[in-house]
């Protein structure tokens, strides 16, 4: 009986190598990955991603949904950070209709993009930090991500697939004492990452785990198409934010932070420095909020009030519409993008001038991050394995669709 | 009143309840001490821990143990059955061996041998067996992987252990373990030991596969390494041998260095609190050490671990046990250390 008997493939140079399924059902592949790694003992040879486990046909579904019912899959994508691709894909219906939200709601969605960030980040970290063994910054960080996802349903209703940006706006206005609660948490949160930092940023071993591993040079990251904090760790000053800005992020102060060494440990400390940064733009956008309606005044595309359609046919038969048919959008196509906390997370629109979009091509942003794992992997360790997934941040939801 | 039995019989009586006496309170204490980690570290991380079965979930181990009992044992199509059972057996049982020369107060021990610590540190190289045949036996990668890591990782870490038990047996001049605490009656070892006393508690967390050197099961990269095939019982005696290696550890951790059952002073009330008591509490305290560290650090990776355990503390250890020694043999300190001649 030889245990290692299983499937063994012939590596070119006439070593043996182990294959080894790192996945779907692995407590470290990131939701549904499946790896197969070819080893050479314990050092990683060949890296292969299979993804498609979770693919639910979110473009085809969209093509056969209306505008606004196409928004509540762009919460299912990257589950992590819903609102910032609701983001996305209302600021590119806005563009194909030529309306613009209104200020208070630009601001709102300034504010709500920012907290997902955070939300986002602080999964990322604290699960990178269990990825590499450290159990106790999870649970703290989820302390606070609790309170963020309860902003969420004050807003929406719900905790995580909001469906709360729509085309012209956002859904409802600010439930009263909301701001002031942000506030408060803005002022304990930096006492958190704080905290987490005395865990994380100067330990040895999280240091070991983590320098030098999964290493991304500048160029070769522009070439495997990275964004967001990944290009920025590996020294590429690039944010969507600053360099193309939407709604009100020009109105904002705030730094990009940029790593130097394109490795896990850099990338962890961008992603922590951006939490505060985000910190500083709820900041801002919660003093600069100005009062006004949340929606865009188009009856087009904006359902009419409860009360008017108690009293007027045509708002009544409007709302039947708007909900039936929905509204029609002009033909043309767009290309938008933001700053998702992953990235940049694009939506290629093309739309017939009907009701539904003709075409709606979704760039998620932690695709390329899995392309480029058997480069980051190789030459690696199998410990390293997760510690490299978990730097990339990538989620299932998205890169599947 | 028992003359009817003949001594032979007797004897064993006595050593059958001898055993009973001390693998009860053992297992009671294994199970309690995961109902302890998972309280400790639940503080640590703002949580609550068990608290449904029982009161402030004291009876959540008993509830654990029974769901464990009445699970299917599954053994996989080409797995080595009879090694498969072993395994567990071995590991569960070489643990509880190692408790018989382990003193619990002055002539409070099971078997007072002269060599108790080289029993001990036998009887814990030994442990090593149980987890390589339980990687071989299941027929797994994953398991496989742990198990060559397990063994690995014991070895290397078994010396850092020997060095630093040589530096406490120069200072004790015995190998008995009630020797060794007598010998600690003016001053604790820890005190003239202390980078050994560090040294010895991290390869302790290495040689009983905790946080952060717990890579044989390393649930990030091998799911949960050699046991990853195991279930029901079978899974149970591994986890129970791993916290009673882990109380054991402990145990030999105060014994050499927190003065075994000798109290904190002799002044006032201290005095009266008998020895076994002052015994579990510096185990208590150990064992929280183990916890904590648990809470705080991330797991090393392979050959980190490696690297430290021969580049770092075999060194350092070896070092040690020179410099002592000749501190001895010039009487550089005779008057510090009790009994050294």
């Amino acid at each position: 009986m030889t245990p290692m008997s299983a499937p063994q493939t012939q590596a070119p140079e006439e070593r043996c190598t182990t294959t080894i399924n790192f996945g779907p059902q692995h407590p470290a592949a990131h939701g549904v990955l499946r790896l197969v790694l070819e080893m050479d003992g314990e050092v990683v040879t060949r890296a292969d991603p299979h993804i498609g486990l979770l693919h639910r046909g979110t473009e085809k579904l969209i093509e056969h949904k209306t505008y606004m019912q196409a928004m509540p899959y762009f919460d299912r994508l990257d589950y992590v950070s819903p609102m910032c691709q609701e983001h996305t894909f209302a600021l590119a219906t806005e563009k194909l209709l030529g309306i613009t939200a209104p200020l208070r709601a630009q601001y709102i969605r300034v504010l709500f993009s920012e907290i997902t960030r955070i939300l986002n980040h602080l999964l990322n970290i604290t699960t990178y930090a269990l990825d590499v063994g450290a159990m106790t910054p999870l649970l703290w960080g989820f302390e606070e991500r609790e309170k963020l996802v309860e902003f969420y349903e004050r807003v929406s209703g719900s905790r995580m697939h909001a469906n709360y940006f729509c085309p012209g706006g956002v859904m409802k206005d600010l439930p009263p004492g909301l701001l002031e609660d942000i506030s408060i948490f803005t002022e304990n949160f930096p006492t958190v990452l704080d905290d987490l930092e005395t865990l994380l940023t100067d330990n040895r071993i999280f240091k070991q785990r983590t320098v030098d591993i999964g290493v991304m040079r500048a160029d070769e990251a522009l070439d495997w198409g990275f964004s967001g904090p990944m290009l920025r760790a590996s020294g590429v000053p690039w944010d969507l934010r600053k360099s193309q800005p939407y709604d009100v992020y020009d109105q904002m102060i705030f730094d990009v932070p940029v790593g130097k060494t394109g490795d896990g440990y850099a990338r962890y400390l961008v992603r922590m420095a951006e939490m505060r940064e985000s910190l500083k733009i709820i900041e801002q956008a919660i003093a600069q909020m100005p009062e006004g309606p949340h929606l865009a005044d188009d009856p087009r595309i904006i359902p009419p009030k409860r009360t008017e359609m108690k009293t007027s046919m045509e708002a009544m038969i409007n709302h039947f519409k708007l909900y039936t048919e929905g509204y029609h959008v002009p033909a043309g196509q767009i290309y938008t993008a933001v700053e998702a906390p992953k990235g940049e997370f694009g939506v290629y629109l093309i739309s017939d001038g009907s009701n539904r979009p003709y075409r709606c091509k979704i760039r998620a942003s932690s695709y390329p991050y899995m392309q480029a794992f058997d480069h980051l992997a190789k030459g690696h360790q199998l410990a390293d394995v997760p510690s490299i997934l978990g730097s990339l941040d990538v989620v299932f939801g998205e890169i599947d669709r | 009143m028992l003359d009817w039995i003949p001594e032979e019989i007797l004897t064993f009586l006595i050593l059958c309840g001898q055993a009973f006496l001390i693998i009860i309170p053992l297992i009671l204490s294994v199970a309690y001490l995961v109902y302890a980690e998972r309280k400790v570290i639940a503080a640590m991380q703002l949580r609550k821990g068990p608290t449904v079965v029982g009161p402030f979930g004291l009876l959540q181990p008993i509830a654990d143990a029974l769901k464990l009992v009445h699970k299917e044992t599954i053994i996989p199509t080409k797995a080595n059955p009879l090694l498969y059972i072993i395994a567990p057996v071995l590991t569960f049982t070489l643990s509880l061996m190692a408790w018989a020369v382990i003193p619990w107060g002055e002539g409070l021990v099971m078997a007072d041998i002269n060599v108790g610590v080289l029993y001990l540190f036998a009887i814990s190289s030994l442990g090593v067996y149980g987890i390589i045949i339980a990687g071989w036996a299941s027929n797994s990668k994953y398991a496989f992987l742990g198990a060559l890591r397990s063994a690995a990782q014991m070895v290397s870490y078994e010396l850092a252990i020997g060095f630093a038990l040589i530096c406490v047996i120069l200072c004790a001049g015995s190998l008995n373990l009630s020797a060794i605490v007598e010998a600690q009656e003016k001053i604790w070892f820890v005190i003239p030991l202390f980078p050994m006393f560090v040294i010895f508690f991290i390869a302790t967390l290495a040689e009983t596969n905790r946080a952060p050197f717990d890579l044989p099961e390393a649930e990030a990269e091998l799911v949960a390494g050699y046991n990853v095939e195991y279930s029901s019982m079978s899974f149970g005696m591994f986890f129970l041998g791993e916290y009673a290696n882990m109380i054991l550890m402990s145990a030999m951790t105060s014994i050499f260095f927190l003065g075994g059952w000798l109290p904190l002073t002799s002044w006032g009330p201290f005095a009266y609190i008998p020895g076994f008591v002052w015994m579990a509490l510096k185990i208590a305290f150990v064992l929280f050490l183990f916890l904590w560290v648990r809470a705080t650090f991330p797991r090393y990776r392979y050959d980190q671990l490696m690297r430290i355990g021969w580049k770092v503390f075999l060194p350092i250890t070896l070092a040690y046990v020179v410099g002592l020694s000749f501190c001895i043999a010039y009487g550089v300190f005779p008057e510090t250390l009790g009994v050294i001649k």
